[in-house]
């Protein structure tokens, strides 16, 4: 506590998440730091969604304790961290798919802006709503879409709504689970610009899940391994490539 | 105490019935995601399938008549249930609000249906005179309806469970409630047990129906309807899924309710178990043996 | 909405606000004129099963609660006001008022329990709370709800305008009123910041919590106003029957709101509306079709299912969900240009 290091977001003690006898997630302790973009691999069934899913409150911890941005949010419900400033997208994209596209990013505005329990009011007359919804399409490029059903949208189109919708709730801290799971490979370059983007021209924290190491080098400030449910290793990500336990247990697995 | 001994055996007998409904109601729940109103319909059209067919053989001997009728109950409920879920709900594969809604739609026309044919009020339906009889256990008159009632809810259990547990088919089932995407993934199997579950479920309601016929002593084309939602108590409180949690639910709903019907006034057991429910739901969510997801 | 649409209903609203005054007869949709009191009872029953449609739509259709419950809470308005009135003699406004809390009190309660449950397992336990409430009437508690026999108001405990066969066009006025109050707070609820939490969570419920909202209260939120416009509903309900029924306790009557709703289309309160008239009217033509000569004269095979109204609906029923999923509603949108 005395050194004068970087602030900590978000920080997690042992926890743990244990299902009829089966460990998932195993003593976890991590620290986020404010500013920077931290990733997370792993092979498949690690435990990295399920981790996200404590951090956001979509799953209760069995065990340790979760404080973000100096409160210990651990049974905290989702709604409380979102209000506090977590924002998360999913593995699988979860737009609202029967809404328009529009539609989708305005109730993230106005959850963010306020005045979603106005009963009185009529939701298409709140401009500060609307204006902040087109205004995140725009920034992902979905201005063109916006009347379109959300379920109608290509699949790489679905992944930017997303992150607009991130966006519009203005977090201090992004989850983001594989965001280019699942998109076109000529796709994927934008949605990497867009992720640095959020990170350094809107000074966000990320903490993402991505699988690919050429995608992570050059954009990770640090990195994390995990695997069957426990965290391996924390650093730079030159020095998890030269780390030998990580090799052996993780980068040595056929994925 | 001799009251207490009839209320008992009498509080058993209607969780019987109440199981021989929730134990189907709650592996098609389990397996399929299906919650199935036309339950009390196949309950019903079993009943008076059964009381027909023992109509039809005045000139036979009691016994007989009765065990025809039982056998056409249960033959009628499992066929109708087989058909309904081939015809109406296999179609709706993935809708699963809207497989609920046909059950509804079927429930509906089919009491209705009942109540056309056979009249709004409830009809005589004859027993071998050994049934109405009482036996005697710790001192109280049993009519041996009742006790008739329990060794088939028992044997019912008893094939269930081995069955759930000894067979191919009962592997499919369960592993189906236990996983549901193991259920997409085992593919072809799970069609014919989605079948077979209903057909089952339909045997068992069809059973009920004409046992809850001997038990009474008549046939009622509303009789389904109201054991059905006793019954969906029985299932949430059982833990959805669970058969011996609906076995275990349905003799504590079956025995509160005679109590309590007994002891402060009739309609104040059946109150309470609706109370009973919301405070298990109030406490453990999931229900006695489910998970809490 | 299309300019033509528009002219429409406003026409249809001027139309039915002075339908009592207008004494043509329409031979074969009517058996009287239409100001005649059984024409305008039954237009007045159209409108209040309309409504309470509109109601069961908004949990149904617009947040995705499959309630088996709605029952309960139109039974609420039509018991409450009923015992109040008749029982207890208080005058009509006396009543109201005690309807009017007792009808967002229960919501707020039992909506609160029920919640906890998603999907089916809460449809199963709102259905176990209107089997509750339906025995608690059945078994006429201190001699309060009459039981089985129901409870008539009788002449005397109604304000006088609302009494009698030559006060039907009042009661008529009042049920029209009812629709189009009801419908109008339905369609600024679904479309205000609320509202649109609400289709948020019909759609992905943990996303809504994901976005820094809490799903549980706006759902008890709309658990709450549906349950409260279905208890008005009641009120009017009662005034039209000038007595209260178990009838309207019973699981067989929320099963009878769905199919009003799926028939009109789910998640369209127009759709809603034109379900319970549609419902309504078809429910008293099946039952006079079904008296009619033409039918009795037909052999059993054919008379028994004909002259069963609920079966003929419950056929239909399975037909619309398997055949044509948006109910009237949707197949009507495909031809009419009715959203841009
Ligand atoms: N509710 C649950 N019950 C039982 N097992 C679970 C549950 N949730 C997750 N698991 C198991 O925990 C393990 C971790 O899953 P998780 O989805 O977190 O992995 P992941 O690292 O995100 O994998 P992927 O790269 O495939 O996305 C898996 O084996 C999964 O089956
Ligand atoms: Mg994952």
């Amino acid at each position: 506590m005395t050194e004068t290091g970087p602030r900590t977001v978000l920080s997690t003690t042992s926890l743990g998440l244990r299902i009829r006898g089966v460990t998932i997630v195993d003593d976890v302790s991590l620290d986020v730091n404010e500013g920077e973009l931290l990733v997370i691999i792993g092979p498949n069934g690690a435990g990295k969604t399920t981790l996200f899913n404590l951090l956001s409150g979509v799953t209760r911890p069995t065990s340790g304790k979760v404080v973000f941005r100096g409160d210990d949010i651990t049974t905290a419900p989702p709604y409380v961290r979102a209000r506090r400033g977590m924002g998360r997208t999913f593995q699988t994209s979860t737009i609202f798919a029967e809404l328009s596209t529009l539609e989708n990013v305005r109730l993230a505005a106005q959850a963010h802006l306020g005045g979603s329990d106005h009963i009185w009011a009529l939701a298409d007359r709140q401009q500060a709503a609307l204006e902040r919804a087109r205004a995140a399409l725009a920034s992902v490029g979905l201005e063109t879409r916006e009347r379109a059903k959300a379920a109608s949208l290509s699949h790489g189109e679905k992944r930017k709504l997303d992150l607009a919708i991130l966006l519009c709730g203005d977090p201090r801290l992004v989850l983001l689970d594989e965001p280019t799971a699942g998109i076109a490979v000529e796709d994927v370059p934008e949605m990497m610009t867009l992720i640095r983007h959020i990170h350094r021209d809107q000074n966000k924290t990320v903490l993402m899940v991505e699988h690919r190491m050429d995608l992570i080098m050059g954009l990770a400030d640090r990195m994390a391994v995990m695997h069957h449910g426990s965290l391996l290793a924390v650093d730079t990500p030159e020095r998890i490539i030269a780390n030998e336990i990580v090799q052996s247990a993780y980068l040595g697995d056929p994925l | 105490m001799t009251t207490i001994a009839l209320l008992l055996i009498t509080g058993l007998g209607l969780g019987a019935l109440y199981f021989l409904i929730a134990a189907g109601l709650s592996l098609i729940w389990g397996l399929m995601r299906v919650l199935n109103f036309a339950h009390g319909a196949f309950f019903t059209v079993a009943a008076y399938a059964g009381w027909s067919a023992s109509r039809l053989l005045t000139s036979s001997p009691a016994e007989l008549r009765w065990a025809v009728a039982v056998v056409v109950a249960i033959v009628v409920g499992g066929a109708f249930a087989a058909l309904t879920e081939v015809l109406l709900i296999r179609p709706l594969y993935s809708r699963h609000v809207g497989q609920v809604l046909v059950t509804v739609g079927l429930a509906l026309a089919t009491i209705s249906l009942v109540q056309g044919g056979f009249g709004s009020d409830p009809q005589p339906f004859a027993v071998p005179d050994w049934m109405t009889n009482t036996s005697s256990i710790a001192g109280a008159g049993i009519p041996n309806t009742r006790l008739l009632v329990i060794v088939f809810a028992a044997v019912v259990l008893a094939v269930l469970l081995f069955f759930l547990q000894r067979t191919r088919f009962g592997l499919i089932v369960r592993a189906g409630v236990e996983n549901r995407d193991m259920v997409q993934a085992l593919g072809i199997d799970v069609q014919r047990a989605f079948t077979l579950v209903f057909t089952i479920g339909g045997m068992a309601a069809g059973l009920s129906g004409i046992l809850a016929a001997t038990y009474y002593g008549t046939v009622d084309p509303v009789r389904g309807t109201s054991m059905l939602i006793f019954a969906f108590i029985v299932v949430i409180i059982g833990g959805l899924g669970s058969v011996t949690g609906s076995a275990v639910a349905a003799v504590v709903v079956g025995v509160l309710q005679q109590f309590l019907n007994f002891y402060a006034a009739a309609g104040v057991g059946d109150f309470s178990v609706v109370l009973l429910l919301a405070v298990v739901l109030l406490v453990r969510p999931g229900g006695f043996s489910g998970s809490s997801t | 909405m299309t300019r033509s649409v528009r002219i429409g209903v406003a026409v249809l609203l001027v139309v039915l606000a002075v339908l009592p005054f207008v004494g043509i007869t329409i031979p074969g949709l009517f058996d009287g004129a239409l100001n005649a009191p059984g024409t305008l009872n039954l237009l007045g029953m159209c409108f209040v099963f309309g409504a309470l449609a509109v109601t069961y739509d908004i949990v149904f259709g617009y947040v995705g609660l499959l309630s088996f419950g709605h029952a309960l809470y139109f039974a609420t308005g039509v018991y409450v006001t009923a015992i109040a009135l008749a029982r207890w003699h208080w005058s009509l406004p006396a009543a109201l008022a005690l309807t009017v809390v007792v009808s967002l009190v229960l919501p707020l309660v039992l909506g609160a329990i029920c919640l906890r449950m998603r999907d089916i397992p809460f449809a199963m336990v709102t259905l176990a709370f209107a089997q509750a409430g339906s025995i608690l009437v059945m078994q006429n508690p201190f001699g309060l709800t009459g039981g089985e026999e129901g409870l008539a108001l009788g002449g005397d405990v109604l304000p006088s305008f609302l009494v009698g066969v030559v006060n039907t066009r009042n009661v008529y006025w009042v049920a029209f009123a009812l629709i189009v109050v009801v419908y109008v707070v339905a369609w600024r609820a679904v479309n205000s910041p609320p509202g649109r939490v609400w289709q948020a969570i019909r759609e992905n419920e943990r996303r809504v919590g994901v976005l820094g909202l809490n799903p549980y209260l706006y759902k008890l939120g709309a658990f709450v106003l549906s349950a409260f416009l279905a208890s008005i509903c009641g009120v009017v309900y009662l005034l039209l029957q000038g007595g209260a029924n178990p009838q309207v306790t019973t699981a067989d009557f929320t099963l009878a709101l769905l199919v009003m709703v799926v028939l009109g289309g789910v998640g369209t309160l127009w759709g809603a509306v034109l379900g319970g008239l549609a419902y309504e009217y078809l429910d008293f033509r099946l039952v006079a079709l079904s008296n009619a000569p033409a039918v009795q004269s037909l052999p059993a095979l054919l008379r028994v299912p004909l002259s069963e109204p609920l079966f003929l609906l419950g056929v239909l029923f399975i037909v619309l969900v398997l055949f044509v999923p948006g109910g009237l509603g949707g197949a009507l949108r495909r031809r009419l240009p009715l959203r841009a």
